[in-house]
Formats: C-alpha cells, sequence, structure tokens
C-alpha cells in the first residue's frame, strides 16, 4: 500500500479551534444585528411586509428632516472645525512651548473624556445661561432687564459645548503625532532661516496631517451622533438628527418615520467611522 | 557650475541673515552654559578663522555639543557673548544668523523630495525662483546628488541622505557650518567615504568655517585644522591638530587623542634650545622632546604604539626592553601589548620579524627622540 493510501486512512481530525467565533457571532447576532435588522424592516416594509418606498421618499423630502440633517451636518462640521483649530494650538502648546506643568495640563485636559457630555451642558447653563453668572452679573451691573447674553440657547452654545467636549479627542492622537517630530528637522529648519510659523506649516502640520485627519473624523462621527448635549441644552429650533429619531419614536410615537431617518443617521455614521478607520490606519493606531 | 560658486561674494542677495558679509570667523568670549545651577559649558573663549575647520571631541558630557548649539543659537548662554564676524549673534534667533547645520540623524524633511529639502532654505529666506533652481542643481552637484533630486529621503541610504543634508546646508551658502556628530549613524565603510568627502568639500569651499562636533578621533584628525579637546565642560587643550597630536600638552589629550603610550619618567636634564631633554625610566636613559621642564621633574614620556620599533633602525637612538605580553594579529597591522617597567605598551606595526613572537618572550623596542614629547605629569585638565 502506498503512503499516501495510508495517509488517506486515517480519520479526520475535527478543528475545534474554529468554532470559538459562534458564540460571540451570536450573541452580536442576537444583541445588535438583530434589533437593526428590526430597524431596517420597520423603515422599509409596511406591516403587511409590502416595501414602503412611498413612505421612505416622504420622510427625505420633508421639511423637519431636510432641517434636522442640515443641523446636524452644519453643528457637526463647526464644532469638528472648533475642536480641529483649539486642538491644534493647545497641542503645539502643549508640544512645543515648554512651560512649568505642561504635562500636568495636558493630563487635565484629557479627563475631559472621562465627563459625561451634559456636565459641560450644565457648567455653562450655570456660566452663560439666563440665570448664569454671566449674565446675573452683567444684569446686576448694568441694571439690564433682560439677560444680554443669550447664545448658550442657540447652534452656537451646542458647538461650544461640544468644541469643549471632543477637543481631547484631536489632542490626543496630536500629541502623539507631534512626540515623534523628529526635533532636528525643526532645529534644522530653524537654523536654514525659517521662522516659527513657516516650521508649523512645513515641517510639524505634514507629520500631523493622518492625526488630524483621525481625530476629526472621530470628531465628526461624534458629533453627528450627540444627543445629550443638544437635548440639555434645549436650544429653540436646534433639532438633530438623533434629536428628531427622539422625538418620533418616544413623543410623536411615527416608530417608521423614527426608523427611516435612523437608517440614515447609521449610514451617515458608518460612512464618518470607515474615515476613522482608513485615517486611523494610515497614522497606524 | 564648480562647487566654487558656493564661495562666491554674491550672498546678500537673501535678505535673513544678518551676519552674511561680515565676515565668518566664530569668536567664543567667556561663553558659558547652565541648567539650573549645573553647569554644562565653564567660561569657553575660542576662536575659530575664518575658512578654518575647528573639530570639537570629548567624551559624552563634555559640553562640545553644548558649545555648537549656542553657536546655533538653541542654548542660551547663562554668560558670555557669541560673535560670527563681526556681529554678536547672542541674542539672534536661529533663524537669523545664517548658519548651516548637519546633524547626526540627518532631519531631512520626510515628506518633501531632495530637492525640495534643499531648496527649504532659500524658500524660506524669500529668494527668487531662479536664484532656488541655480542654487539647488549646484548644492546637488557639489555632493554628487544630481540624479536624485526627485527621490524621498526614505528612498536614499544613509550615506545618501547626508549628503542631501550637506547640500541642504550648503544651499544657504551660510558663513558657518556647523556638524554635529554627521557620520555617527553610517556604517564604518560609509562613514571613512564620507569624512574623505567632507575633506574634500572643504578643498573645493575654502571659504567656509566649518565646526565639527565629533566623539571620533579619526574623524578630527582628518579633518581638522585645529582641535579643541573637551572634558568636564571646559576645553582641556586647544591647538593645531598636529601639534595636539604630536605635542600633546596634558595626559588626557595624550590618551584621548590617539593612542599614547605614557612612560612614567624623571627628567634628568632639561631640553635647552633646540636639543632633547633626557629622562630616566628605571636604569635607561632616554632623549624626548620635552618643553619647560626642569631637571628632577616627574613627567610622563609621550610616545605612539606605530613610532614604536621591534628593529634598530636609522635614528632611533632610545631603546628600551619589555615582556611581550599579547599578539593580536589584524592582517595589515599587528598589535603588540608589552609590560615596561610595569607600565603596558602598546606598538603597532606593519613589519615584523618573520615569526610572530611568542607572549613571554621579552623584547627590544627602538623609537626616535623626535618621536616623543615629555606630558607634564600632573596636568590634568
Amino acid at each position: 500500500m502506498s503512503e499516501a493510501a495510508v495517509i488517506g486512512a486515517r480519520p479526520a481530525r475535527v478543528e475545534t479551534g474554529k468554532f470559538w467565533i459562534l458564540p460571540p457571532a451570536a450573541l452580536l447576532a442576537l444583541l445588535f444585528f438583530y434589533p437593526l435588522a428590526l430597524i431596517a424592516r420597520q423603515a422599509f416594509f409596511d406591516d403587511s411586509g409590502m416595501a414602503n418606498v412611498a413612505e421612505v421618499t416622504r420622510v427625505l423630502h420633508s421639511r423637519f428632516f431636510l432641517n434636522a440633517l442640515i443641523n446636524t451636518v452644519s453643528i457637526s462640521v463647526a464644532a469638528t472645525a472648533g475642536c480641529l483649530i483649539v486642538g491644534l494650538v493647545l497641542a503645539l502648546i502643549l508640544a512645543f512651548v515648554p512651560f512649568p506643568g505642561s504635562r500636568f495640563v495636558a493630563r487635565l485636559i484629557d479627563t475631559f473624556i472621562a465627563l459625561p457630555t451634559f456636565l459641560v451642558t450644565l457648567a455653562f447653563t450655570f456660566l452663560y445661561g439666563s440665570a448664569g453668572m454671566l449674565n446675573a452679573g452683567l444684569m446686576e451691573a448694568f441694571s439690564l432687564p433682560l439677560p444680554p447674553v443669550n447664545f448658550l440657547y442657540s447652534s452656537w452654545g451646542v458647538v461650544l459645548a461640544e468644541v469643549t467636549v471632543y477637543t481631547p479627542f484631536i489632542l490626543r492622537p496630536l500629541l502623539a503625532a507631534f512626540s515623534l517630530v523628529d526635533r532636528g528637522q525643526i532645529e534644522a529648519a530653524s537654523v536654514l532661516g525659517a521662522r516659527p510659523l513657516r516650521i508649523v506649516r512645513q515641517v510639524i502640520l505634514p507629520a500631523a496631517i493622518p492625526a488630524l485627519i483621525a481625530g476629526g473624523s472621530l470628531c465628526l462621527l461624534l458629533t453627528v451622533n450627540e444627543f445629550g448635549i443638544v437635548l440639555f441644552i434645549g436650544a429653540k429650533g436646534v433639532i438633530t438628527l438623533p434629536l428628531l429619531i427622539y422625538g418620533k419614536a418616544i413623543q410623536e410615537s411615527q416608530y417608521q418615520v423614527a426608523c427611516i431617518i435612523a437608517v440614515i443617521n447609521i449610514a451617515l455614521s458608518l460612512g464618518l467611522f470607515g474615515l476613522y478607520r482608513f485615517a486611523a490606519g494610515r497614522l497606524g493606531a | 557650475m564648480s562647487a566654487a560658486a558656493f564661495t562666491g561674494t554674491n550672498v546678500m542677495d537673501i535678505d535673513a541673515a544678518k551676519v552674511r558679509g561680515a565676515g565668518s570667523n566664530v569668536h567664543f568670549d567667556k561663553v558659558s552654559v547652565a541648567y539650573g545651577a549645573h553647569v554644562v559649558l565653564h567660561p569657553l573663549t575660542l576662536d575659530i578663522a575664518p575658512g578654518e575647520i575647528l573639530a570639537m571631541i570629548g567624551p559624552s558630557g563634555s559640553g562640545k555639543t553644548t558649545a555648537l548649539r549656542a553657536v546655533a543659537g538653541f542654548v542660551r548662554p547663562a554668560s558670555g557673548r557669541i560673535r560670527i564676524g563681526a556681529t554678536d549673534v547672542t541674542d539672534l534667533p536661529p533663524y537669523e544668523r545664517g548658519l548651516g547645520m548637519v546633524v547626526q540623524n540627518y532631519a531631512l524633511f520626510p515628506h518633501m523630495r531632495v530637492e525640495d529639502n534643499v531648496a527649504f532654505g532659500l524658500r524660506a529666506q524669500g529668494a527668487d525662483r531662479a536664484l532656488i533652481a541655480e542654487r539647488v542643481r549646484d548644492a546637488l552637484g557639489t555632493v554628487g546628488m544630481s540624479a536624485f533630486a526627485k527621490r524621498l529621503p526614505r528612498e536614499l541610504s544613509g550615506g545618501q541622505q547626508q549628503r542631501v543634508a550637506i547640500a541642504r546646508a550648503l544651499a544657504v551658502r551660510p558663513r558657518v557650518l556647523l556638524l554635529d556628530e554627521p557620520l555617527s549613524a553610517l556604517d564604518a565603510q560609509i562613514r571613512r567615504n564620507m569624512v574623505e568627502e567632507i575633506a574634500k568639500l572643504h578643498r573645493d569651499l575654502p571659504g567656509l568655517t566649518i565646526l565639527y562636533v565629533t566623539h571620533d578621533q579619526t574623524e578630527a584628525l582628518t579633518l581638522a585644522d585645529k582641535i579643541a579637546i573637551m572634558r568636564d565642560g571646559r576645553v582641556c587643550s586647544h591647538g593645531p591638530t598636529g601639534e595636539l597630536y604630536r605635542r600633546p600638552p596634558n595626559r588626557f589629550t595624550a590618551e584621548f587623542l590617539g593612542r599614547a603610550n605614557l612612560l612614567p619618567v624623571t627628567v634628568v636634564e632639561a631640553a635647552g634650545g633646540k636639543g632633547f631633554a633626557r629622562a630616566a625610566l628605571g636604569d635607561t636613559t632616554l632623549a624626548s622632546a620635552g618643553r619647560d621642564e626642569k631637571a628632577g621633574d616627574r613627567s610622563l614620556l609621550c610616545i605612539r604604539p606605530q613610532h614604536l620599533s621591534l628593529t634598530d633602525e636609522g635614528g632611533h637612538s632610545n631603546r628600551i626592553s619589555g615582556l611581550l605580553r599579547e599578539v593580536h594579529w589584524q592582517g595589515e597591522l599587528t598589535h603588540l601589548v608589552l609590560d615596561v617597567d610595569g607600565t603596558a605598551v602598546r606598538v603597532s606595526t606593519t613589519r615584523l620579524p618573520i615569526a610572530l613572537p611568542e607572549a613571554g618572550t621579552r623584547l627590544p623596542l627602538f623609537f626616535a627622540p623626535a618621536d616623543t614629547s615629555l606630558v607634564p605629569e600632573d596636568a590634568g585638565v
């Protein structure tokens, strides 16, 4: 009998290792994909199981949806831009301008990540709200009948709160990227005649672009889905997609409309998450 | 265009450097540097003449890089002034000093192509496009990197990257070029080649003043017109390279700059006029080039390993003997270690008797008085 025949006659061994994927896959399917499928089904099919394209079209063309979409995108883009600017300036100072306590300040800013988002909003209410310290002080000092500062209850209030909360998400990857910038390059540029702004623009920033993209897309992702800050501030007329989903599902019991908007929100989030992963991959994260 | 283009007088067409055209000598005037209470550079007074290569060498922490960084403007002196030409640059920021600098890890900008790296300084100083193109072409041509202008730094070898770094520093036509351990990251073979290339570069650019910081004595001996040996934040000796090597003023210099055998002797007769001093090593009296020793002084007779011979040759009037302890054959050179009256004496020779001597053999050693010098026993730093 040949060697091949002997080997072929051996009983096949069962590899049990590959079955370990089943428990987490089943758990994920039960807790995540099944509810997601239910939302998608609720969005695109009526109770009889027929595709309901007309309702989807109606919602997508409705004024309330378009307003919420515009609000969501504009607020998240503005907040992300604010985070990028503030984060970049702070990171440059913390990384390249030596001062006593810079590490402590960096750690302090980091702690914002650990705080619940409503806390900042609450603090802003105490500071800039109608009855907050700033308005109370101004009204008393100038005998004003009405609070003079009321930006908090507008889109700007939401943007300011989101910038405060999410700037550390930009700061952290930027500081990591800046720590990898060869100080010799900065010194060489300086000796060659480059002033600080040119060094930032042509030497430091190119090294930080992946970090900026990764941090920026993460910020965009988080601000698109931000619910607590928008709800807590309660700005008049500032309805974002998450807030609209909440309103339609909980307050108006329009579950199909809520699910259609939720699917759009999910698609937007996944797109931004893909961008974030791509940028993070470039960064080596 | 030849490398001589870099030494042209048309250097004022770039407006940033206040020091250009004012001369290229560097003057340290009692410059000290301290970090808090820790003094890393004690008051240093030193001149680097225009067109001169001064090598600062010394062990780690001796203050040589601190001195260079003070010239570059990255370290603020605690006291003293630094002048480049007629200009006091102590209070000028680095970008206004008109220098070029090359560091150990090249520090090329990784996202820029070679030509953009070389053009960086010129653009920073607001040079026009035609001038930039001309200077970039000249600088790359000088270091033999013209064919690599479109490459990114990561596409180059270490030696090529260092050439680009040198071209980048030369393109702005600095009056002073600062080289901070520029070859330390290269392997031995490439380093030897680069030393020769830097030597050639300076022959082509004789007006360029170079401050060269290194811990490698071979680089310093090959390139430098003068050497300053640093130790514990102080200049322990300073002078023309050949003079320091042949007549080290102190023990540290003798041992740091090339390997030296230092035999403890007692001066028997001072050197008078053009003659040699006579010194006693045990029962043996030796002739040696002296300084201002007096009879009875204890001193060290300095003789380099390559100046010791196993055979009596013309002019080798000094003779000692020692017990052979070790033999290291290294192809073109053979290194021997002998015990001479309790002192380990190294011999490097290209010529040996027919058979390698064996350890334990007593061998005679011959050397010429002109190859020796007396180093004061108590002259530390």
